[in-house]
């Protein structure tokens, strides 16, 4: 009976479950019998078993206990045993199981016996599957093979020569010789395992590398051959004779044409000639087509021919078809680097690509456009990419503002757009900027002096509106509290001037202490902001006290503290409180080492306030305050 | 190079996994259900290619998928492989086992996967295309079938022969999910 049958009937009583819970019964039950043939002797039915065995493996049960039947299997002379053991083998086992060890001596045979498909069938658990230790033992017998056999053999043995030389690169020498005079064949097959074998020696070795480039005429001339030919059916496919070769052979020419101007030369007239005679209407040609491109922009060609490739993938970039479209942004991705003006002439294109309904191509175009910016462009590329945020899939989101803040960082045209963008972003997606958003930004905040007034402004306004973001109101708190005074003032250049009281401040600064969606930090920002404010305000200190008092008994720790000793700056340095801060926040020195923003997250120029109060006797715990002109101690949190 | 190729229905269930790496049973189902749940969620006018789920190699390897009928047929594959091309060769896959079965839907991948392993195997060799032609693939596969049936009319001249027929054919249970697999030819 062949082995098809009875894993038919295994397969439709599997089937016939109705639960997860009766396949798996059944799956147990047929599993137990498996494994009870199995330590019998050999009744005809092992090859079934071992099918069976397979199936259920693919269903994701266990079935480890078939790893000895496969090596037994291997080993028997029945064709139909050997290949569903060679399957098994190379479904279960792999290098770090002991038992592949043992079908070495299997292979061995198995590579030098009549039957061509017995062979092929041992060529392939060998390319699959081969240890590095086997590789090396049977070396010697693929390299015969590749020398000596038919066409079918030969293939197959080129492609494990690949596998070998992936596993011990070493070996890459003996097959060398091998492989080219493989190039020789008239099977397209042969030939194409050929040019994968003398790619992957070729990336490996420079040296063997060298030695190849001498083949770069043989190669054009294989190329001429497929790309002139006419109609072939047996290769044929969309019209495009034997694509998959020519596409290999594009790629082995990229190799060996990079950084060498004579191979270069020699593959010129072919490049040209493949994409001016591929036609590029069904996929097949698009993919020669592409393949000749990235060829053209990686080796040293004439400008002519960057030219066309160039303008090939610009007219990619406009099929309906999406996936040119996809693989067009892909390979100009590859050359922004080098050819960044050419890629520039197609930036309308690529933003509108943002708006495009699919997933991978969004993800695309928002990498080239982030790739894109430029000084020249970083206003109206921003203005597109600020609009995608605020529609973008989330998992694109966090490289997005990332991307964002990089871009910015970079050109920014003047700081008050710099603070615009910044604060545009936390206020679309702040949920999923990264931490370093927030100190940076205060930093930025703090160096651009004559945008203050504007900034607390702006930021006030976005906190009475929404405070759910965290980032936007940590940043919005301490501005408040470093630069209250200018909110109060009301008057302010850049924009319109709205009237704020003490109370409102003090109003929003308890809502975020108060509100439940605010993170332990947060709470922290709003508080010492308050107390920042004591210094700055005048009707409403009491307010602020008892505000503070209150959060001395906090259940969080870290607020605990910082609450009472602002207390204690109030009982016992009040004098001193109100003296000491008239200096103000010093301005932040750049580039904070690590330790100082400490645990929790708080940048230091909040205890800009701590400075003005001298003296080591005023810390009540957590250690010495942090003297910023001084010796920097490590205290987490003031 | 080919990670992986994975078959599975619309709901999810492995037709066919082969891997070209090595991973555990667990991570090999995990991928398989990671893999479902990216592909799934795709419409059906997008394009063919989708970064790699994180367990197979995260964004440097790509899935390459379609979609025919009940199944999907996916290709994991890192930046060596041509995207168009492996969509091309999945084409050529799935007109080899039309070929092969004569009008195939997904109950001849069920119940024959091991044929359509070994077809496989004369298609794709340790994670690298071996053999694109589709004459030459069904003229070995053929050859190793005969191989196979001369040994069991020798050997088993005492059972009496099955037929090989396949289960839809003898006409017992035409599901509904015998759709036929192939959609209209690539444009």
């Amino acid at each position: 009976m062949s082995p098809s049958v009875r894993l038919q009937e295994m397969i439709r009583v599997i089937r016939g479950a109705r639960t997860q819970g009766e396949e798996r019964g059944v799956i147990q039950r047929e599993c137990a019998a498996i494994r009870a043939q199995f330590r019998q002797a050999d009744n005809g039915t092992r090859s079934h078993n071992l099918a069976k065995l397979l199936y259920v493996h693919m269903l994701g049960y266990p079935a480890h206990f078939g790893q000895m039947e496969c090596v037994r299997l291997i080993a028997s002379p029945r064709y139909n045993e050997k290949r569903v053991g060679y399957l098994g083998a190379m479904m279960l086992l792999d290098e770090k199981q002991d038992a592949s060890l043992l079908i070495t001596n299997s292979i061995k045979n198995d590579l030098s016996h009549n039957s061509q498909y017995v062979q092929s069938l041992a060529l392939c658990t060998l390319a699959c599957m081969g240890s590095a230790e086997m590789c090396r033992d049977l070396a010697p017998e693929i390299d015969r093979l590749l020398r000596a056999s038919n066409s079918y053999i030969k293939k197959k043995a080129a492609l494990c020569a690949v596998h070998i030389v992936r596993k011990v690169p070493d070996l890459g020498e003996l097959f060398t010789p091998a492989a080219r005079s493989l190039l020789c064949e008239k099977n397209h097959g042969v030939l194409h395992g050929a040019v994968v074998l003398i790619t992957e020696l070729c990336e490996r070795n420079p040296d063997t590398l060298e030695q190849f480039r001498k083949v770069v005429p043989e190669l054009v001339q294989i190329m001429k051959g497929l790309v002139m030919s006419g109609y072939s059916p047996e290769h044929n496919v969309a019209g495009i004779s034997d694509p998959f070769l020519q596409v290999r052979i594009l790629r082995l020419l990229r190799i060996l044409g990079r950084n060498n101007d004579t191979a270069s030369d020699a593959m010129n007239d072919l490049l040209a000639q493949v994409a001016t005679n591929t036609d590029s209407s069904k996929t097949a040609g698009s993919a020669v087509l592409y393949e000749t491109v990235l060829t053209v922009m990686d080796i040293k060609s004439e400008s002519g021919l960057r030219v066309l490739a160039v303008n090939i993938l610009g007219r990619f970039l406009l099929n309906n078809d999406r996936n040119i479209r996809y693989i067009s942004m892909t390979s100009l991705q590859k050359i922004v680097q080098t050819d960044h003006n050419a890629v520039q002439r197609h930036r309308g294109t690529i933003v509108d690509c943002l708006k495009d309904q699919d997933a991978s191509v969004k993800r695309r175009a928002l990498e080239l456009s982030l790739a894109l910016v430029s000084a020249v462009n970083i206003r109206s590329l921003m203005k597109e990419l600020l609009l995608f945020l605020s529609s973008c899939p989330p998992e694109l989101r966090a490289h997005t503002t990332s991307g964002i803040f990089n871009a910015a960082e970079r050109y920014a045209p003047s700081q008050r757009w710099h603070i615009d963008t910044i604060l545009h972003v936390l206020t679309t997606a702040g949920g999923d900027v990264r931490d370093e958003t927030v100190p940076n930004l205060i930093q930025l905040i703090t160096t651009a002096t004559e945008l203050h007034c504007y900034t607390v402004h702006k930021l006030y306004r976005a906190l009475i509106t929404d405070i759910s973001v965290q980032s936007l109101v940590q940043v919005a708190c301490w501005c408040i509290g470093e630069y209250g005074d200018l909110l109060l003032r009301g008057e302010c250049e850049e924009t319109e001037p709205v009237q704020v009281t003490e109370d409102d401040v003090l109003d929003a600064l308890e809502t975020v202490l108060q509100s439940h969606m605010s993170s332990p930090a947060t709470r922290g920002f709003a508080l010492t902001a308050t107390m920042k404010l004591s210094t700055r305000i005048t009707h409403n200190v009491d307010r602020i006290r008892s505000i503070v008092s209150i959060y001395g008994s906090c259940i969080d720790v870290e607020l605990q503290q910082r609450a009472v000793e602002y207390n204690a700056l109030f009982k016992k340095y009040d004098h001193m409180r109100y003296r000491g801060s008239v200096c103000g926040a010093p301005s932040v020195i750049a580039k904070l080492p690590e330790y100082l923003l400490g645990g929790s997250g708080e940048p230091v120029p909040s205890s800009g306030l701590s400075h003005t109060v001298p003296g080591p006797a005023t810390s009540t715990s957590g250690g010495d305050l942090l003297d910023l002109l001084g010796g920097l101690d490590v205290s987490p949190g003031e | 190079m080919i990670k992986a190729i994975l078959i599975f229905n619309n709901h999810g269930k492995p037709r066919l996994s082969k891997f070209y790496e090595h991973y555990s049973e667990d991570t090999e189902q995990q991928i398989i259900r990671e893999t479902f749940h990216l592909v799934s969620k795709r419409d059906e006018n997008v394009c063919n290619f989708l970064e790699g789920g994180m367990l197979i190699g995260g964004s440097e390897n790509k899935l390459i998928y379609r979609h025919y009928a009940t199944l999907y047929f996916v290709f994991c594959v890192d930046s060596s492989e041509s995207e168009l091309g492996i969509l091309d060769l999945i084409q050529v896959f799935v007109e080899t086992l039309d070929k092969c079965f004569e009008n195939v839907c997904e109950l001849d991948l069920i119940f024959h996967v091991d044929k359509v392993h070994n077809i496989l195997a004369e298609m794709v060799m340790g994670g690298m295309v071996l053999e694109t032609n589709m004459n030459e693939i069904i003229t070995q596969v053929d050859a190793q079938n005969k191989m196979e049936k001369s040994e069991f009319s020798s050997f088993f001249s005492l059972y009496r022969r099955l037929s090989f027929s396949l289960p839809g054919r003898t006409g017992r249970h035409r599901l509904v999910l015998q759709v036929p697999l192939l959609v209209p030819c690539l444009p």
